[in-house]
């Protein structure tokens, strides 16, 4: 594999080391273009070149423009919110963070705001593989699909493994993102290893968004499709950062908190940066401690919850010694950082792309310059897969059994789907799935303990972790809050529910399918979502006629 | 509580009625199941459409276009009003005949339309694809967004003092008032039943069958379709009255996305008319994924770029189908309680006719154009629909 590769951007080359994303291109190209060095050949050059060049940095990181004009870029850097969109290869509204780059791609940015001449050499291999067929289909490769693959496999089925992510990020899902080589923690690498022990089969950048018939679905691949047949699923579609609208969240420079570490994770260049790190939960201090460790400047981590609540949630960690471990180790990282409960952004400014943001703490408010504002409201289940198949989900989460099971006898659920419950709750669901859908329940029936002992911790955590109602008041009349379509909260609060607001607004009607403003519109006003239709992710047009 | 009009329904053709009653002074109440056009209003492509299958099509499409573009001025953004133009698209010579003799037709009466040989196709839509024999422009046809028009006139006509019912609904429709599922009755001098398919559940005995259609809408591709595009093909493989059918038919909205119909099917038999369990789909609203594949092929034959196009969304809606494919405007058998349904497909556009001719007949007002072909008491002879 070559070290570096060579792109277009806007027609201008750009070098970017290999396994980098295509947002990572673009945001190279957009701060190489206001300093010197302009050919960075491995990711920590790169990203010194960089940081020399923050103090002249002034472009705006531009990715698309808004419906109503504004510049934006990516905000969960997971491919759910459809902020990073660029035009690749003729190929307009692509996903740049979940696309690699390749060499001599052509990338274009701000498309949708001009004519859209599709060329031809949009016209891609029209590749569709049935998959040799498993008994066994698991959706998502994080640490619930990976355990139960594993148990799965182990007890001989053959399984397959779908995932959005791209094979240089993937397996891992958010948490171990791109940690395959190296691996961040003792828990990862024994995963990893033991992953390596089995066979199973992984379809990296792949996304499921139709159920034809029982027994079967369809997915999308870079190039082509799929039609995945199975005995048995396990849906471990995982979670997405909940996101609260306030004044300025979308300004470019304005992310999810893992958000920026998964776009980090893809050679998105923080060094040098001034972060703050803000929303609610334990992700925080991961990703701050993430950031640091790749060179950001980390000014803050601002948890919403009270201290009160904290401590609450420090007297359960103590029940559980390796929790204490992790705690102490980030802590350890973290040192130096500011951690302030009790505090919330409540605006950011910045002329086209972030320069401040105000926080509030006991009252008061405080403005911090800063390049980042990493901002995550703790996290809410992907449930739309689950919908789509015909499983029951109920206030939010898909409804199991103790052996994993959902309402339809051959799928299973593992993990954040099920409800928030950290990474040690989706280990042992996963296990749990994974022998339950392999017909060992004696062998499933033995994680029960610990799967009770992860839940109790779960509970808490979710309590803790809980938004506190002034979080509601943030938005002023004019702030959006659904990006895609770029719909105010003032038009929204004259709405009596979600499909009203749908109707009259098209808030949620973009690409994003409701994700990101479906999550806010529910924490502002209640409105429950409506109904799931394939393509429950957005798919091209030929796609559908599989 | 005593009003001169009881409207049912609140869709574009509830909504535009209300709006006209309210504009001639009369004191009216709608009352609606659901919200503000959130039947076949939010599920339709949003055509304003001159047809001519019949003399009586042309009449009510032609004077609804008018409206329409009298209106023009008026609409809110949100209504995304856009006078695109139709083009039907000729495949080959036979279907070139079909096109002069539309044009033909058309010019007779009044309405401009332009005959584009292969060449002048090609350039107005280039994404066509190649080969086809040419078409016909319609300038004056249009396309909006149904349910902020539908809104439009409600507003329109409680700012005039109509009194607007939500989420309420009716169990029993007389021509004395309607009846609402709490037992509250609302009184009128009389009734309309504007509830679309769902029509013969207030009024039995009526000729009006589900219809069942589905959709396809992409992201912004904004100027790959410049016309409402309609294809002659059904001339051919038509949406006959009585088997399932698919037509290419592909819209520009003002978005910059792509509407793509379009597939006609009798629903199986329910009777449904309030949505059930959240995140549920009911069981007769579900897509059908063979007709849907039918659909898309038939879209990308006549368009092979759009293979490419991103798709956000796919639903199904539900036309209210007569055997003759004319509305029925006009009391029913019933004293006082008049209709305004079965509008099958042409229900956006025809929606401002109907509620000019309701209210004609009820006000003894000169009729804009004669009233009989749509009255409920005509008797129907089956014709295929395009």
């Amino acid at each position: 594999m070559p070290e570096t590769i060579t792109l277009q951007i806007n027609g201008e080359s750009v070098m970017v080391p290999a396994g980098s994303m295509v947002s990572t291109a673009v945001a190279l190209a957009q701060q190489e273009s206001v300093s010197s060095p302009r050919v960075s050949k491995g990711l920590d050059l790169a990203a010194a070149a960089l940081a020399h060049a923050r103090a002249t940095d002034t472009q705006p990181l531009g990715f698309r423009r808004s419906v109503t004009g504004e510049t934006r870029a990516p905000l969960c850097g997971m491919g759910i919110c459809f902020e990073c969109r660029v035009t690749i290869n003729g190929q307009a509204h692509s996903r740049s963070c979940q696309i690699p780059a390749a060499a001599g791609q052509n990338v274009v940015t701000d498309c949708g705001a001009t004519d859209c001449e599709l060329s031809d050499d949009a016209a891609t291999p029209d590749s569709r593989f049935p998959t040799p067929d498993s008994q066994l289909l698991i959706v998502g490769a994080g640490p619930a699909g990976i355990a139960a693959a594993i148990r799965a496999a182990e007890s001989g089925q053959r399984v397959t493994v779908i995932d959005d992510n791209p094979a240089s990020a993937s397996p891992g899902g958010q948490i171990w993102r791109a940690d395959q080589a190296k691996p961040s923690s003792p828990e990862a690498r024994e995963w990893f290893e033991r992953l390596k022990s089995v066979n199973v089969k992984f379809i990296h950048e792949a996304r499921i968004f139709a159920q034809p018939e029982a027994g079967c679905l369809l997915a999308e691949t870079a190039d082509g499709s799929c039609e995945l047949q199975f005995e048995k699923l396990i849906l471990a579609t995982g979670a997405r950062e909940r996101f609260v609208p306030f004044p300025g969240w979308t300004l470019p420079g304005v992310t999810g908190a893992g958000g920026l570490q998964a776009l980090a994770k893809s050679g998105w260049p923080v060094a040098g940066k001034r972060i703050v790190v803000a929303g609610s939960g334990p992700l925080l201090m991961a990703v701050a401690a993430y950031l640091k460790k790749r060179g950001a400047e980390v000014l803050l981590i601002a948890e919403q919850a009270a201290w009160s609540s904290l401590m609450r949630f420090g007297v359960e960690l103590i029940r559980q010694p390796s929790k204490i471990a992790q705690a102490v180790s980030l802590k350890k990282q973290l040192a130096g950082v500011p951690y302030w409960p009790g505090c919330w952004p409540v605006s950011a400014k910045g002329d086209g792309k972030l320069e401040a943001v105000t926080m509030r703490r006991g009252g008061k408010t405080c403005e911090v310059e800063c390049d980042y504002l990493a901002c995550g409201f703790y996290l809410l289940p992907n449930i739309e897969l689950a919908g789509l198949v015909g499983c029951e989900v109920l206030n939010g989460v898909v409804t199991v059994n103790e052996f994993q099971q959902t309402s339809l006898p051959n799928v299973f659920c593992a993990g954040e789907a099920t409800g928030i419950g950290g990474l040690e709750l989706s280990l042992v669901e996963g296990q749990i799935a994974g022998l339950a859908a392999a017909g060992r329940e004696d062998e499933a029936r033995k994680l029960f303990a610990e799967r009770t002992k992860q839940r109790r911790f779960a509970e808490v955590l979710n309590r803790t972790f809980a938004l506190r109602e002034e979080l509601k008041t943030l938005p002023t009349a004019e702030t959006l809050v659904c990006r895609c379509e770029d719909v105010s909260f003032e038009r929204l609060q004259r709405q009596t529910s979600w499909r009203e607001a749908k109707l009259q607004t098209r808030c949620g009607m973009g690409p994003c399918q409701g994700r990101i403003c479906g999550a806010a519109t529910d924490f502002l006003f209640g409105w429950g979502m409506e109904s799931i239709r394939p393509p429950v992710f957005p798919a091209r047009l030929e796609n559908l006629t599989r | 509580m005593t009003f001169d009009v009881v409207i049912v329904g609140a869709g574009i053709v509830g909504a535009a009625c209300a709006d006209e009653f309210a504009q001639a002074g009369l004191r009216v109440a709608v009352i609606e199941a659901g919200q503000i056009g959130g039947g076949a209003t939010a599920a339709g492509m949003g055509h304003i459409t001159v047809m001519d299958d019949s003399e009586a099509q042309f009449a009510l499409t032609n004077l609804s276009q008018q409206l329409w573009r009298a209106l023009a001025d008026e609409l809110p953004q949100d209504a995304e009003y856009i006078e695109c133009g139709t083009m039907w698209v000729a495949a080959d010579d036979e279907e070139m005949d079909e096109v002069r003799r539309k044009q033909a037709f058309y010019q007779q009466r009044g309405l401009p339309a332009e005959v584009l040989d292969a060449k002048a196709l090609a350039e107005a839509e280039p994404n066509l694809r190649d080969g086809l024999a040419g078409g016909l422009r319609v300038p004056q046809d249009g396309v909006t967004y149904p349910p902020c028009g539908a809104r439009f006139f409600i507003e329109r006509a409680e700012s005039r003092g109509a009194e607007v019912f939500l989420g309420k609904p009716v169990v029993e429709l007389t021509g004395k008032g309607a009846r609402l599922n709490d037992g509250t009755f609302i009184a009128a001098g009389l009734t309309v039943n504007a509830t679309g398919s769902w029509a013969p559940e207030l009024t039995p005995n009526i000729n009006v069958q589900k219809r069942k259609g589905h959709l396809v809408i992409t992201d912004r591709y904004p100027n790959f379709v410049r016309h409402q595009l309609i294809e002659l093909g059904y001339l051919k493989s038509a949406h006959s009255i009585s088997t399932d059918s698919v037509a290419f038919n592909a819209q520009p909205r003002k978005t910059g996305q792509i509407l793509i119909g379009s597939s006609r099917q009798y629903a199986p038999k329910q009777t449904n008319p309030v949505a059930t369990a959240p995140g549920s789909v009911p069981a007769d609203k579900q897509i059908d994924p063979p007709i849907l594949r039918r659909m898309i092929d038939r879209a990308i034959e006549y368009m092979p770029r759009l293979a490419k196009l991103s798709v956000l969304r796919t639903w199904t809606g539900f036309r209210a189908a007569t055997p003759d494919k004319l509305p029925l405007i006009g009391m029913s058998a019933i004293e006082n309680v008049y209709l305004a349904t079965g509008h099958e497909g042409l229900g956006i556009t025809t929606s401002l006719g109907t509620a000019r001719l309701l209210a004609d007949q009820v006000l003894k007002r000169a009729p804009a154009i004669s009233f009989e072909p749509y009255l409920p008491s005509r008797p129907m002879k089956e014709h295929d629909h395009a």
